[in-house]
């Protein structure tokens, strides 16, 4: 008795649960609308035969409960009812695969002036490339990875040197334009996934792979990476900016090319929120709150919060709340104080000396001088922490 | 899957012996089946993998010639044995048998001949993958031969002790044989003529 | 073999007896024993998984390299060394020669190397957690490149000793499954036809085959992976820059793994799923007194599933950047599937209906089974259908999916199935009450923890993710429904620390059984002792005159036959026209 009643408030409960809730796709941003009216069919579909088949269940066991004196039929068989169910079994499944295949249909057939965006993604950040003035992207590879060529550009390939190279967790694109996104990952499976996109795939290291959207809404969203690629994995994050035309424009003009961040040993500052990006070598040094503001901005730039928390909480890497004035050990016992010069070495050689308890994980990223003044004022921002215990990671 | 009855009873005297002769004849079978789905697997994995641009035809070397015609001896030698046992005939069978294991044997040491050959000219498991898949795909065949050959140590022993029973044993051990050698043969096929011009073709991507 | 009456036959030392044991109902409850445990600690990593989850950054203990350790472990413990080892090993060893009339496997000393070959790989597997590094966190799908590279915690050790003992499964799963398939063709009783086997066994049956043939394809990207990893092989592994360096890998390819372990993976599942659909047929059809409905459907139906199943595995791969047309296929080939498996179910119900339906433990977790599978199963047809997956792919979608038809309802037929048999395997009636608090809180805990589950997926949480902060799209409430999921996960594992006392206590105190205390008709119930002793018959081997589903049958004096009952009490099988025409004789 109590199980047919549990099935009824189980049925009971969950129809409610999915009117009441406040958790269901996030708003469409983009021309896949298709996606979400295939799983409403889906969902139709499957709801109306969860209910059935429950309550059904729920009246048959009540019904049927062992009563004294009472006997089961014997029924052992019946083809006609059987040969009827896997019929209307059959209309069900095509009533749902059929739009799904119609849907799928388009989405493996990007539109012919779809225009082209690369997105390349590596241990634990995004990066991005748009073809230049020559409309055409040039080659890549892992192996002409370097400091300064992040993103594997062939350097030697003439298309390559107009393109728009953004080493950074944010991008833009245009509303309304439909868009070809190549991917490309340099170490391990990733995936490119914006929720309210609703397509996306995976990044696959040796392979170019790529799916197509068309953007509708403006707004700014959340890149989540989708395939588990590591301790960072939750942590790979950026931003796709949807904006009107103009704007898209103005953004990328301001986006170095391929050539200009090979002309120099070392890119400036790079999406530094309000910041012209000149192209000479030095860039003033702001003073004091400028600093810690751009500091703050290149740590999401270049990906440093990915393993770094500002808050205390462990991580990939040490955090960096406390660090500027502790002792640090390192993994051969020795110590030092988190100072200036401390912090330069860890940026730029960070195998040369392994913090104790941290693994050699962290890249080596190309910085200026600048660049790390700025860093360092931002980490010291986050307080001193001469009595600050060395962290244990793992 | 017909409704037919089942097999004498087991617990009858009458027919011990057939019933676990069926049984361990049936389970060949099924663990042929098994090791056929596994080196079948490892030629998917090959034609896939020699696809890619960076690989290359191996030249095998000259060793497997010889250690393709010892473990075809064997199977000869082995099924001869075979057909001796049914006679009872015990001399024969033991030399046979012994002679059958000792093949295998040898076939392995010629496979490591193979090899040291092949390190010699430098071509290392890793690298190119026709090197690997040579390297992975002998050590996988050279071990069910091992296995194989536990078995007959323990078919040797159950002769010795037991001569006329042991007709069916031997009769399963020439079975296996003859199936370590119809897959040796097939890889070395596919490790001859299937070059990655061969894959390409295949995987349409020429 | 050996026979009840020939003393000098049996195993005679403590040794022979319990530990080196080639007695097949031994040796079932060595691996049941052994799959629980392992099981338990599956649920201890769970628990800490879902401490993170739900009090995300509170306990310090649990950082990310940690927490995907954890979630790497659990996910391949339940899969494989608890639900694979036990549906075969624990209860396709116990319940197969009984069923069918053997005396024993087989192979009885190839199946007691199977459990201890099997024993050997939860050594290697439960190593991996002391070595440096730890074990490993790749996900229990182990994708490369990253299993192997830096950045993923346990990429040394941890992923070597995890394949390897992968491979070990893998040898011992074939020694059991040669005896398991062996056993069913060749050693059934006389009278005992292919189609007079109960559903059971043709569940365990189809599902060796299954492991039969797909292990190898896990064992060929397990040896591969292994070469990748220690010998620098390139299989899998592509020219990369990890971590600023260049790898002296090249050519390799991630997707040749994904294929091979999917080919694997999704057989996997039905390897899981066949077994407790057989079982649960059973469970259905004793304590409702009622004939299986449709049964030679229910064969054709687990044949057709096991076949079909390995034709479906790249809907695994949706999104994993293969040839996108291969999409169109494999969507069609799933939602093909879905096909025999709704007739499964639809027969569960028919044979419910105008039944006598005991509200025993067991028939209450069998009702579960039905209840939670539909759901699990109508899930499915959400990330099959290839465009619908694509935004759910990786999400908590799939966890809750998978979840709710792989380790809510195969484990529900689990308990059921434990409940059912322990009288026989120990001549003793599980507590009743302790039976029924079990089952209360597990159903109605893993509703709660796995229903909730779907609607975060359709929202777009990733699954694999240590923590969700600060997300603009994921709102405050979606993390106490987080909070509130951990809590039923807690509470439902203290529940089965209730169950594994149950088990344990009743052996001694549990109630007196009987012979056959579901008045059930199917042969392992009829035996002249119970728990049955070595060679389970007596002298005589039973011979079978009918099916095993004569429950019922209108003029019988009792509402079942079992099997061995003589010919004139009637009861037989449908014929071969399906007329289903009842044939009971008043005794």
């Amino acid at each position: 008795m109590a199980i047919a009643i549990a099935l009824v408030v189980i049925v009971v409960a969950s129809v409610l649960f999915h009117f009441v809730s406040p958790w269901w796709a996030t708003p469409l941003a983009s021309n896949w609308k298709q996606m979400d009216d295939t799983l409403t069919i889906t969902l139709v579909i499957t709801g109306f035969l969860f209910i059935v088949i429950n309550l059904f269940v729920g009246y048959i066991v009540w019904r049927y409960r062992h009563r004294e004196g009472h006997r089961a039929a014997y029924q052992p068989e019946n083809r006609k009812l059987e040969l009827w169910l896997i019929g209307l079994t059959g209309i069900g499944i095509i009533a749902m695969l059929a739009p799904g295949l119609i849907v799928y249909a388009d989405y493996v057939r990007p539109p012919r002036d779809a225009m082209v965006v690369e997105v390349v993604g590596q241990q634990w950040q995004w990066a991005f490339r748009f073809p230049g003035k020559s409309g055409q992207l040039g080659t890549s590879d892992a192996r002409f990875v370097t400091a300064s060529n992040p993103l594997g550009i062939n350097p030697d390939d003439p298309r390559g040197q107009d393109n728009i190279v953004v080493v950074g967790p944010e991008v833009h694109l245009p509303l309304n334009r439909p868009v070809k996104v190549l991917l490309r990952s340099k170490d391990v499976l990733h995936d490119f996934y914006v929720p309210p996109i609703r397509a996306r795939m995976n990044m696959v290291p040796g392979m170019v792979t790529s799916f197509w959207f068309t953007p509708t809404q403006v707004g700014k969203f959340d890149i989540l990476c989708a395939q588990l690629c590591g301790v960072g994995h939750y942590n790979m994050r950026g931003h796709m900016v949807v904006e009107d035309k103009a704007s898209f424009d103005g953004w990328l003009a301001k986006q170095q090319t391929f050539a200009m961040t090979m002309a120099k040993t070392a890119p400036p500052i790079a999406a530094a929120p309000g910041t012209a990006a000149t192209p000479t070598p030095e860039t003033t040094v702001a003073s004091g709150t400028d600093l810690v503001e751009q500091g703050r901005a290149l740590a999401q730039s270049k990906g440093c919060v990915a393993c770094h928390s500002v808050d205390g909480k462990p991580g990939v890497g040490p955090t960096w709340k406390g660090l500027y004035g502790s002792t640090q050990t390192f993994a051969d016992g020795s110590s030092a104080s988190v100072d200036d010069a401390f912090l330069k070495t860890e940026i730029v050689d960070p195998h040369a000396r392994l913090v104790k308890g941290f693994g050699p994980l962290m890249p080596p990223l190309p910085v200026t001088d600048a660049e790390i003044a700025a860093l360092t004022a931002y980490i010291r921002s986050l307080g001193s922490g001469a009595a600050a215990a060395p962290q244990a990671g793992k | 899957m017909t409704a037919t009855l089942a097999n004498p009873r087991i617990d009858a005297r009458v027919g011990h012996g057939d019933a676990r002769a069926n049984a361990a004849s049936i389970g060949l079978w099924v663990f042929m089946g098994v090791v056929t789905a596994l080196f079948s697997l490892f030629a998917m994995a090959y034609l896939m993998r020699m696809n890619s641009s960076d690989a290359v035809t191996l030249a095998l070397p000259w060793q497997l010639w010889i250690s393709t015609a010892l473990l075809a001896a064997g199977s000869v030698v082995l099924q001869r044995a075979s057909a001796a046992a049914r006679l009872v005939d015990v001399m024969r069978t033991r030399r046979l048998l012994l002679a059958g294991g000792l093949c295998a044997i040898a076939f392995l040491c010629a496979q490591l001949w193979a090899w040291r050959a092949l390190l010699g000219a430098q071509v290392m498991p890793a690298g190119n993958p026709a090197g690997s898949f040579f390297y992975m795909l002998t050590a996988m065949h050279g071990l069910h031969v091992a296995g194989g050959l536990i078995a007959w140590a323990w078919v040797m022993r159950a002769f010795i002790r037991e001569p006329a029973d042991g007709g069916w044993r031997i009769a399963l051990c020439a079975r296996y044989w003859h199936f370590m050698l119809a897959v040796w043969l097939a890889l070395f096929a596919m490790m001859a003529w299937v070059t990655p011009e061969v894959a390409r073709f295949i995987c349409g991507t020429a | 073999m050996a026979y009840a009456d020939d003393a000098h036959h049996g195993p005679q030392t403590f040794g022979a007896r319990y530990i080196w044991s080639q007695d097949h109902k031994v040796i079932a409850v060595q691996y049941t024993i052994v799959a629980i445990i392992v099981g338990l600690v599956g649920v201890a990593l769970s628990n800490l998984m879902r401490m993170q989850l739900g009090f995300p950054g509170k306990f310090d203990f649990i950082d990310a390299n940690r927490y995907y350790q954890f979630v790497t472990m659990h996910g391949m413990i339940m899969v494989i060394y608890l639900l694979t080892a036990l549906f075969l090993g624990g209860f396709g060893n116990y319940l197969i020669p009984l069923m069918v009339g053997a005396r024993d496997m087989v192979f009885p000393f190839l199946n007691m190397l199977s459990f201890w070959v099997y024993f050997l790989s939860v050594i290697v597997l439960l190593a991996s957690f002391f070595v440096p590094g730890g074990p490993t966190g790749a996900g229990w799908t182990l994708y490369p490149p990253q299993a192997i590279l830096p950045g993923t915690p346990g990429y040394d050790w941890g992923i070597i000793l995890m394949l390897v003992s992968l491979l070990i499964f893998i040898v011992a799963a074939t020694m059991g499954g040669l005896n398991y398939v062996t056993t069913v063709l060749q050693a059934r009783t006389e009278g005992m036809t292919l189609l007079r086997m109960p559903l059971a066994v043709w569940g365990i049956f189809m599902a060796t085959i299954l492991a039969l043939l797909a292990f190898p394809a896990l064992f060929v990207s397990g040896v591969m992976m292994l070469l990748d990893k220690t010998l620098h092989t390139s299989f899998f592994m592509p020219a990369m820059v990890s971590m600023g360096q260049q790898l002296d890998y090249k050519g390799g390819s991630p997707l040749l793994f994904q294929h091979l372990f999917w080919f694997f993976g999704h057989p996997e599942v039905y390897i899981v799923a066949l077994p407790a659909f057989g079982i649960v047929s059973d469970l259905v059809s004793v304590h409702s007194r009622k004939s299986i409905f449709g049964y030679r459907t229910m064969v054709w139906a687990i044949l057709a599933i096991g076949l079909l199943s390995v034709v479906v595995w790249a809907h695994h791969m949706f999104v994993s950047g293969m040839n996108p047309y291969f999409g169109f296929f494999f969507a069609t080939t799933t939602l093909i599937i879905a096909v025999p498996t709704a007739i499964k179910v639809y027969n569960w119900v028919i044979t419910l209906w105008r039944g006598d339906i005991h509200f025993s433990v067991p028939m209450l977790f069998a009702i579960a089974f039905i209840s939670t599978f539909v759901i699990g199963g109508l899930t499915g047809l959400f990330l099959g259908n290839v465009s619908v997956d694509i935004p759910l792919s990786n999400t908590y979608f799939v966890v809750a999916h998978f979840h709710m038809v792989m380790g809510v309802s195969p484990i529900l037929v689990v308990f059921g199935g434990l409940y059912h048999w322990y009288p026989k395997v120990t001549g003793r009636m599980l507590n009743d009450t302790l039976g029924h608090i079990h089952f209360w809180v597990t159903f109605i805990g893993t509703y709660a923890i796995f229903f909730p589950m779907h609607y975060l997926g359709v929202l777009g949480m990733p699954r694999r993710y240590y923590a969700f902060d600060n997300y603009s799209f994921i709102p405050e409430s979606a993390h106490v429904m987080n909070m509130y999921i951990s809590i039923a996960a807690f509470v439902v594992a203290f529940a089965q620390l209730l169950f594994v006392f149950n088990l344990a206590w009743s052996v001694r105190h549990g109630r007196p059984s009987g012979s056959n205390p579901w008045r059930a008709a199917s042969l392992e119930w009829q035996t002249p002792e119970t728990p049955p002793v070595h060679g389970n018959w007596g002298p005589h081997q039973p011979v079978v005159y009918r099916w095993a589903y004569a429950y019922g049958v209108p003029g019988a004096k009792d509402d079942y036959i079992p099997q061995t009952a003589p010919p004139e009490a009637g009861g037989m099988e449908p014929d071969v026209h399906g007329k289903g025409e009842a044939r009971g004789v008043p005794a």
